[in-house]
């Protein structure tokens, strides 16, 4: 088995995608002008027509599409083909506004699969070996990712989707799981729990494809030690298809891009100028032939560098560096997209003071969510169970916001620094 | 005239409850019951005190959130079996007590309780028919 799924295009010539690229461009620019009326009047807005785009040269004469675009058109306005045509949905957590919900057809599926069997190739994966994967199955996108990938390549899986550690142990031991597809901090969490129950002997894994939220080197050292395995970083999002936009091969030096399924561009997020290669910026993606919810020049708000150097590995597909950070004020906790507007709207609503503070730590591993908030006159009282009443309505109502538990800290009053000017509402303590 | 406890939100943080007492201290007011309900993270402390509006005024003007409640005092046999007595009147008459606790020493050498409890005059009334007497201001020291 070679180490490419694809290799006639992951090794292609760069000259030879870029043909690709400009073919499935043109085909699909024109396809959202007919199909998707939004994205239409937005070209119309800019002045560009299907006819002013020869090739991927002309990509930045298009009209950039962002979340708040996806909030106004939400929830069929960028569904790219009749519903008839949509096989699947997936979405983002969030609420109404900032959730994101992506539309797939059969041949959408198909090419994502594509995308995460090669991720799985160029982790060593071949069909002898045994995927368990413990991303989250359903709305979420790692789970089916990853399993229809492996799928692909031919691998037994195992869909064991997140949670349930010691049952994920079991099958990991019995069944002689190869390969561990999951968050990078469930990864670390299940190393912990294999060095704790003895198991470390009795475990078969060779590599680990880990996406979703941030990780550091020295966490993918920890990672790689404790559980013996080579640890590949995986890039995604569910606006795009979800992981496999780009994935990492033996030299662990950056993800290579799919660029036969989308076109990345780094911009300056003030000016919205493209940024030539090497350069910190946004990073804006187009996908060439996702028909379901296609997107074009979307901007991802996560800060970061493409670079197109020669590769050991012998793919040609340019790699982009981690995410060095966003453009927005979107936090990513335990893999859930976070804004800080959505806990601010909770605390309204609960009748709270717009005084609030979010502290991001990372403990053992694992990210954790504390919101501070000043207590006022009408919400106190001299029983402490009232006030324990109204702390914990407000970590559910949070639940029910963000998806995730946050902890909530009553201080007093005034407490919270206020600063001149922009408020400073995030405190992330994670060295990432 | 009826007795007033006040309430004030503390963060559990070191110096918190020190910097009521002094602010009190400060001002000549006198702490005549003390007593604090704590989770993890912040407590409740309620103090009765020789002058309730003016702690009050004066807590407020340093940032704390304080409450005023109207409570019960009442004095209490000082011998075994003095406070079960009390109990079991209230207890008999269905009456539910949020939460009590026990007054400084008095000159009178009588012990007192503070209760609070939802309907105050009720309770005052089935507990004087008793023969337990119920503490007005100037007996607790209270202005």
């Amino acid at each position: 088995m070679s180490k490419y799924f694809q290799p006639e295009i992951e090794c292609a010539d760069p000259a030879e995608i870029k043909k690709i690229q400009s073919e499935k461009l043109v085909k699909q620019v024109r396809h959202v002008w007919e199909h998707v009326p939004y994205y239409r009047a937005k070209m119309e807005a800019k002045g560009v027509t299907p006819d002013d785009i020869h090739g991927i040269e002309d990509l930045h004469k298009l009209p950039f599409l962002s979340k708040a675009d996806l909030k106004e058109a939400y929830p069929y306005g960028l569904m790219g083909c009749p519903r008839k045509d949509v096989v699947r949905i997936h979405s983002t957590s969030g609420t109404t506004g900032k959730r994101v919900i992506a539309f797939y057809t059969k041949e959408d599926l198909d090419m994502w699969s594509d995308c995460t069997a090669r991720a799985i190739v160029a982790a060593g994966g071949d069909e002898n070996d045994v995927v368990q994967v413990c991303y989250g199955y359903g709305l979420f996108t790692g789970g089916s990712g990853l399993n229809d990938g492996s799928h692909k390549v031919g691998c037994m899986t195992l869909p064991m989707s997140s949670g349930n550690t010691e049952r994920q142990l079991q099958f990991m031991v019995d069944l002689g799981a190869t390969i561990l597809c999951c968050t990078p901090s469930y990864a670390a969490y299940l190393g912990e729990s294999i060095k704790e129950a003895g198991l470390r002997d009795k475990i078969q894994l060779k590599a680990g494809i880990f996406g979703a939220e941030a990780w550091s080197e020295e966490m993918r050292r920890d990672i790689q030690e404790s559980l013996g395995i080579k640890a590949y970083d995986i890039y995604g999002l569910t606006e795009l298809t979800g992981p496999g936009v780009s994935f990492e091969c033996e030299e662990q030096s950056g993800m290579h891009i799919n660029e036969d399924h989308f076109v990345a561009e780094i911009i300056d997020p003030e000016t919205e100028e493209v940024l030539p290669e090497g350069s910190i910026g946004e990073l804006v993606f187009t996908s060439l032939d996702k028909i379901g919810f296609p997107m074009i020049r979307y901007r991802t708000r996560d800060i970061c560098v493409l670079r197109r150097e020669k590769c050991s590995c012998g793919r040609t597909f340019i790699k982009m560096g981690k995410p060095m950070g966003r453009s927005d004020d979107m936090l990513i906790i335990k893999g859930v997209n976070v804004f800080p507007s959505q806990i601010e709207a909770v605390l309204l609503e609960e009748g709270f003071p717009a005084n609030y503070q979010i502290i991001v730590d990372r403990v053992n591993n694992s990210d954790t969510l504390e919101v501070q908030v000043e207590m006022t006159p009408e919400l106190f009282s001299d029983n402490l169970g009232k006030i324990s009443e109204i702390e914990k309505q407000l970590i559910g109502s949070l639940k029910t916001m963000l998806g995730i538990y946050a902890k909530v800290r009553l201080v007093a009053p005034k407490s919270i620094t206020r600063s001149e000017g922009k408020a400073v509402r995030v405190i992330d303590k994670r060295k990432i | 005239m009826e007795i007033y406890q006040i309430s004030v939100f503390l963060e559990n943080q070191a110096g918190k409850l020190s910097e009521v007492t002094n602010l009190l201290a400060e001002n000549g007011i006198d702490l005549r019951a003390i007593n604090i309900a704590e989770s993890s993270d912040y407590g409740v402390l309620r103090v009765i005190t020789s002058d309730a509006e003016k702690a009050v005024e004066i807590l407020r003007e340093h940032n704390f959130i304080v409450n005023c409640t109207a409570v019960l005092g009442v004095s209490v046999p000082d011998r075994p079996g003095g406070l079960a007595h009390l109990l079991r009147i209230l207890a008999a008459e269905k009456f539910d007590v949020e939460y009590m606790y026990s007054v400084f020493g008095q000159p009178n050498g009588l012990a007192y309780m503070i209760l609070r409890v939802e309907n105050i005059e009720e309770v005052r009334s089935v507990l004087e028919k008793d023969g337990i007497h119920t503490a007005d201001c100037a007996e607790l020291g209270i202005k």
